[in-house]
């Protein structure tokens, strides 16, 4: 009893000012997020222009999508662009945030440094980048957009230099909350600092890894300003009798495709959200682990 | 004497080994700025040469990238800042208090809004970007005034996560005190609630900054180009133009661009670091 009155006693008040506290981010959350969404699984089911010339097609902008070569480079881009950054960034994070927290002079200063191109961004970082790789590129004659595979690991190299600094500042809070006993413990039974790397580090900032994988995971499939900004998608050649851009990701090829002309607004649509439902995917899977790993602690 | 032995020789070749890896992480900004000194015709040529008596152009480029491309860079400057500082503005405030409504009051109104916004995270804008649009431009939201609704909208999901986290590890005693002594909803929120909310406040205001600021498909789909523009918009139109535009004083527009932030930056990297541990454990 006593219970319940105290949570009236806050909750009413509360509930008599609900247009306040809760309607204008709802309104704006109707229009920035809900009547859009809905809308555009609607649209991906229709010929359109403009949503108000929309005429319902049926699935073929979903056919038109999965037979698209353009499409399925850009899946396989992604993917193998999502593995490659994968590996390479959270290595390279962890090694360096294993780094500073050991004694080290001037590790603060390393972790300002190395966290600093997360400021800038894609578009810029993008721009900076192809310059410094037409520049290198020139001594050899040619350029950066002149093959894919100088796109492709150009812009890994550029994520990495974007995102090593992200993850290992979240690294660093996994290490550092280690209890300190837990590893005095280990230097007192004569742990070789690999066993300690192995055996106690790494074990304890398994949540932390979890969470740096599942993030680059999501950013490498979202990526979208870097690919734009660094190659546009370039360069192209023709395949099946569609075009199709060799370094574009995903997210590029979803706008690329609606900017062609009207006739494919509802193939971008429906690409939208196969698209959205890989990502959605992939969210689900990460939130599956990390509540398995709580389980386990 | 004792603090000097803790270093130990392994420990000194790391730090001449992250020396090095510094230097090589800065090269890209330092490019940039020593660039931005040169002469149009020498970037191109000589890229990676620093500037000498023949290329150094002082701070020409810098005047000139003021009044350059098709759209001048201040105007661009402020519509970011507009849009940047209303739309983070518009989320900490309303977002804070929504993430306080759907703590306290146990309603399936308030539920199904929470699941909503837990949903709108997984969403990517690509899903959302085409209709949005569309939407936006009804509804006149297509200026740097207006735009910060849209913001409000799509950036609702994840500020109220975080806000909502942190607020139900409250106590719920101090707010009972409150409305005890006298406080309405209004006052109990922004008098008591707020104040304590101060450090989820800056985590989530950070995030929040670095995205609009940064932000480039939103704007450039949303906003009416003709008027206005912002940095990135303004910065991708000159890299689409290479070898048109003069590239000193496009490295000028971007050497502009990025000192705020870095600025910024050396001025509160410690709630900024804190705030992107936050947001990530979380989000």
């Amino acid at each position: 009893m006593k219970a319940k009155t105290s949570v009236n006693l806050v909750q009413r008040p509360i509930r008599r000012c609900a247009p306040l506290f809760i309607l204008p981010t709802f309104l704006a959350f109707v229009i920035g997020f809900v009547w859009p969404f809905l809308q555009g699984i609607y649209l991906s089911f229709c010929k359109f222009n403009t949503p108000k010339d929309a005429v319902w097609d049926g699935i073929s902008n979903y056919t038109k999508a999965f037979t698209d070569p353009g499409f399925r480079n850009a899946f396989w881009n992604t993917a193998g662009f999502a593995v490659v950054s994968i590996i390479l960034i959270n290595v390279a994070a962890f090694l360096i945030a294993y780094a500073l927290t050991q004694k080290l002079r001037g590790a603060n200063l390393f972790r300002t440094v190395f966290f600093m191109p997360n400021l800038i961004g894609g578009v810029v970082l993008g721009y900076i980048w192809s310059l410094i790789f037409d520049g290198i590129l020139k001594n050899y004659g040619t350029y950066l957009t002149a093959n894919g595979t100088y796109g492709f690991w150009g812009l890994v190299i550029l994520v990495a230099w974007q995102q090593i600094g992200y993850m290992m500042i979240i690294y660093i809070a996994g290490i550092q909350a280690i209890p300190q006993d837990m590893l005095e413990a280990a230097k007192i039974d004569g742990a070789t600092g690999r066993q300690t790397l192995f055996q106690v580090v790494i074990p304890n900032v398994m949540p932390a890894i979890t969470t740096c994988t599942f993030l680059t995971l999501t950013n490498s499939f979202k990526m979208f300003d870097q690919n734009l900004a660094l190659t546009g998608g370039l360069p192209s050649v023709i395949q099946d009798g569609a075009k199709v851009n060799i370094t574009e990701l995903l997210a590029l090829n979803i706008y690329s495709t609606y900017n062609i002309n009207k006739n494919y607004h509802g193939v971008a649509q429906a690409k939208a959200v196969i698209f959205f439902l890989l990502v959605a995917v992939l969210a689900i899977a990460q939130q599956a682990a990390t509540r398995r790993k709580e389980v386990e602690q | 004497m004792e603090k000097k032995n803790q270093y130990t020789p392994l420990s000194k070749v790391l730090t001449c080994f992250f020396i090095v890896l510094s230097l090589v992480w800065l090269v890209p900004v330092f490019e940039v700025l020593m660039n931005s000194f040169k002469l149009n015709t020498f970037v191109n040529l000589e890229p990676f040469a620093l500037p000498n008596a023949e290329s150094f152009a002082g701070f020409a480029n810098y005047i000139k990238g003021m009044t350059f491309g098709n759209y001048p860079f201040l105007k661009a400057a402020l519509y970011s800042l507009v849009i940047t500082v209303l739309s983070v503005a518009l989320i900490l405030l309303f977002c804070s208090m929504s993430a306080w409504y759907i703590a306290r009051v146990n309603s399936l109104a308030s539920r199904t809004f929470y699941y909503l916004c837990l949903f709108s995270m997984i969403v990517p804008f690509q899903m959302v970007m085409f209709t949005l649009t569309f939407t936006a431009d009804q509804l006149k939201l297509n200026t740097p005034f207006s735009i910060p609704i849209v913001y409000l909208g799509f950036g609702a999901g994840l500020a109220i996560f975080m806000f909502l986290g942190f607020i139900k590890s409250l106590p719920h005693e101090i707010e009972e005190a409150a409305a005890i002594d006298g406080c309405g909803a209004i006052r109990t929120f922004f008098l008591v609630v707020m104040p304590m909310l101060k450090p989820t406040v800056i985590s989530v205001g950070i995030l929040e900054l670095m995205w609009v600021w940064n932000d480039y498909l939103l704007p450039y789909l949303v906003l009416d180009r003709t008027k206005f523009q912002t940095i990135p918009i303004v910065v991708q139109y000159l890299k689409g133009s290479y070898g048109t535009v003069d590239l000193g004083a496009t490295m000028a527009i971007i050497m502009l661009s990025i000192t705020p932030v870095i600025i910024l930056y050396i001025l509160c990297q410690k709630h900024i670091i804190k705030g992107v541990a936050a947001g990530a454990v979380k989000g």
